[in-house]
């Protein structure tokens, strides 16, 4: 298959392409993931769940609402008001009651914690709306941009176009707030040294409570523009899996990491696939990415934008 | 009263090292053993040894493998169910291909194969740590998961991927019933945590510790990396091996490759985490809340009421699994082993306060 990109050069752009658009919403996923990773140390598992317990409270909230008989824009506002609140208070929630208690314990006891409340959150959305398949429209066209066909060659839907623009504005928002406010500079500080930030006064529950809030609305993001893919579904708890190479190549601590990262996979994974993968008798997605992640990792241990590690004795 | 050690003086360096060194838990485990061997297999119904009893011990021997790994060497891993599945499809290969081989060496033979598979995606762990490590024993996962699924070889060209073990024997006597079963797995568990109750007392036990507590200063006082890291790889796979090979011969007697998911693997850490850290023992109270659990949970749900809904119920046991387990970590993230080593000092001093 590999003589393809030769013969046929428009296609292989397109597909690495479209890989790069689908990175980007493994990206918005992971980068929940890193936020929590910056600013606490913990290893967030759960994150996954979150992504299906914001898109299954707005999917429901939802098709509560136009049930209801309301316009379809008031509806998605009001709703999408509720579930970013539902999340937030749901972030919060979980700092105080799981994570307040474990301060100080080993990492490895906190990424426990996390995946026992992925199983909780999993259980928790799920009995609160129901486990069957919701579709999520969000009147975004998933069909080619025909005139940006014509111009170019290349066949794009609107739909991965508008998700890489939203991911790009999140990104951006993220790194402005994270560099040019008072409460960002207090995550940077807390992620440097808990107990020096502590010691000038940040107050470190506040912060924590903050960056889980903001996971929490992260993943409602992510789950929407994944939930109107796929449908919002059990499945998309399990895009955490998705994410983690994507999160290992960026390296777990930074943003921009996330985003690279995503790229990387999204692009090559794809790549991979349609040009390597009947090499080895297809469905190769599976493991490609970690394959990917842990040659990188042979290079780099801390990933392409990781803090370095420093080992003292 | 009971429970002292005052009068019983050791006159050798053997009775110094012993692994019981007080009488009391001498007896204690013989009469545990004892009544392991005959008297479980006699009164256990055929419901309790096959559903709980059996992949209790068999998990027990995949959590004692994870412990060597993450307890004692300090390294995460996620593999275990890959490693599991290796063994699993190991043995089946062997046990078609030479039937006149005696099951036991099939199962060392499986466990061995694992190792050198474990010990190959150990190699990254020399120079990836924490959770970066995590995440290259889950390429190990998948990858595994993809060969094992996607080349016929490995389940005989079997349409659905199902394999099913054949019959086994040991001198002639058949081991079908779960009596059988039960007597043959509870033969593996004693004698590998009797090993692991060596080794980790041994040179080799002690340079993984030092490796966990920290690496760079066990490599300076010249504990070699590469040799230490990777048979911990090594070992704790073939612990892995083993009890994934008795998955299918002792306990499913059929199995497919999804068998082996995630969920396995996060189940066996779940079991190392909440029995202790670096602790055999706890990697048997683990196994047992672990298996237990989803259980009790069920037969509960069952007594309280048959009006919620099936699909209802399914979410709240997982609702239920997590929170107890953030409940447990939050009480005792030392784990089990940690309280049973507290009960024991308590009952040392009883009746006294102190």
């Amino acid at each position: 298959m590999l003589d393809v990109i030769f013969t046929d050069p428009i296609f292989a752009i397109e597909v690495v392409t479209s890989g790069l658009l689908s990175g980007i919403m493994y990206s918005l996923v992971a980068l929940g993931f890193a936020l929590i990773f910056k600013a606490s140390g913990i290893f967030n598992f759960a994150q996954g769940a979150f992504v299906l317990f914001a898109a299954l409270t707005f999917v429901s909230l939802l098709e509560m609402a136009l049930g209801a008989g309301w316009n379809w824009g008031l509806a998605f506002v009001l709703c999408l008001l509720a579930a970013l609140a539902g999340m937030i208070a749901y972030g919060v929630a979980v700092e105080r009651i799981v994570l307040r208690p474990l301060v100080n314990q080993p990492l490895i006891i906190l990424f426990m914690a996390t995946i026992g409340l992925n199983f909780f959150t999993e259980g928790f959305a799920q009995t609160l709306w129901g486990s069957q398949v919701h579709p999520l429209d969000l009147k975004i066209p998933d069909e080619p941009w025909q005139e940006l066909g014509e111009a170019t060659g290349l066949y794009l839907s609107y739909f991965e176009i508008i998700a890489a623009v939203i991911a790009g504005v999140l990104v951006a928002g993220i790194a402005l707030f994270f560099n040019k406010t008072k409460v960002g500079r207090a995550l940077r500080a807390v992620s440097d040294d808990h107990q020096a930030a502590m010691s000038v006064g940040i107050p470190l529950q506040h912060i924590w409570a903050i960056t889980w809030a903001a996971a929490g609305i992260i993943a409602l993001v992510a789950g929407m523009l994944w939930g109107a893919k796929l449908g919002v579904q059990f499945s998309l708890s399990l895009l955490a899996l998705k994410a983690l190479p994507v999160l290992i190549i960026g390296g777990l601590d930074s943003i921009t990491g996330a985003i690279v990262g995503g790229l990387i996979v999204g692009a090559s994974e794809k790549f991979a696939e349609v040009f390597i993968g009947s090499y080895f008798g297809g469905a190769i997605e599976n493991w490609f990415p970690y394959m990917l992640a842990t040659v990188f990792l042979l290079f780099r241990p801390q990933g392409l934008f990781g803090e370095k590690i420093i080992d003292r004795v | 009263m009971i429970y002292r050690e005052a009068g019983q003086f050791k006159t050798s360096y053997g009775a110094d090292e012993a692994i019981f060194p007080i009488a009391q838990d001498r007896w204690f485990i013989f009469g545990f053993l004892a009544l392991a061997f005959v008297a479980v297999p006699i009164f256990a119904s055929e419901y309790l040894l096959h559903s709980v009893i059996i992949p209790f011990l068999i998990l027990s021997i995949a959590a004692m493998g994870l412990n060597i790994l993450l307890g004692y060497c300090g390294l995460i891993s996620l593999g275990t169910a890959a490693f599991m599945a290796v063994g699993a499809f190991a043995a089946y290969k062997i046990a078609i291909a030479a039937p006149w081989m005696p099951i036991i060496l099939v199962f060392i033979l499986s466990g061995i194969i694992t190792a050198v598979v474990g010990s190959l995606f150990g190699l990254p762990s020399l120079r990836i740590k924490g959770f970066y490590l995590a995440v290259t024993t889950l390429a190990a996962h998948f990858f595994i998961e993809w060969v094992i699924t996607h080349f016929g070889w490995f389940t005989n060209y079997s349409p659905s991927g199902v394999i099913s073990a054949p019959k086994m024997s040991i001198l002639g006597f058949p081991i079908v019933s779960a009596e059988a079963r039960y007597v043959f797995t509870l033969g593996f568990v004693v004698v590998l945590a009797l090993l692991m109750k060596n080794l980790v007392r041994s040179e080799i036990g002690r340079s993984w510790m030092a490796i966990r507590d920290m690496d760079v200063a066990a490599e300076v006082i010249g504990i070699p990396m590469l040799k230490t890291k990777l048979l911990a790889f090594a070992i704790s796979s073939f612990y892995c091996g083993v009890s994934g090979a008795l998955f299918v011969f002792a306990y499913l007697g059929t199995v497919e490759p999804q068998g082996f998911d995630i969920l396995r693997a996060f189940e066996v850490l779940f079991m190392v985490i909440i029995g202790g850290l670096g602790s055999v023992m706890g990697s048997f109270f683990g196994a047992a809340f672990i298996v237990i659990m989803p259980i009790a949970i069920t037969n509960l749900a069952t007594v309280f009421g048959t009006a919620i809904p099936a699909e209802v119920l399914s979410n709240v046991e997982l609702m239920i699994f997590g929170g107890l387990i953030i409940f447990f970590l939050i009480v005792e993230p030392a784990g089990l082993a940690r309280l049973w080593q507290i009960g024991k000092e308590k009952l040392r001093l009883w009746p006294f306060p102190y």
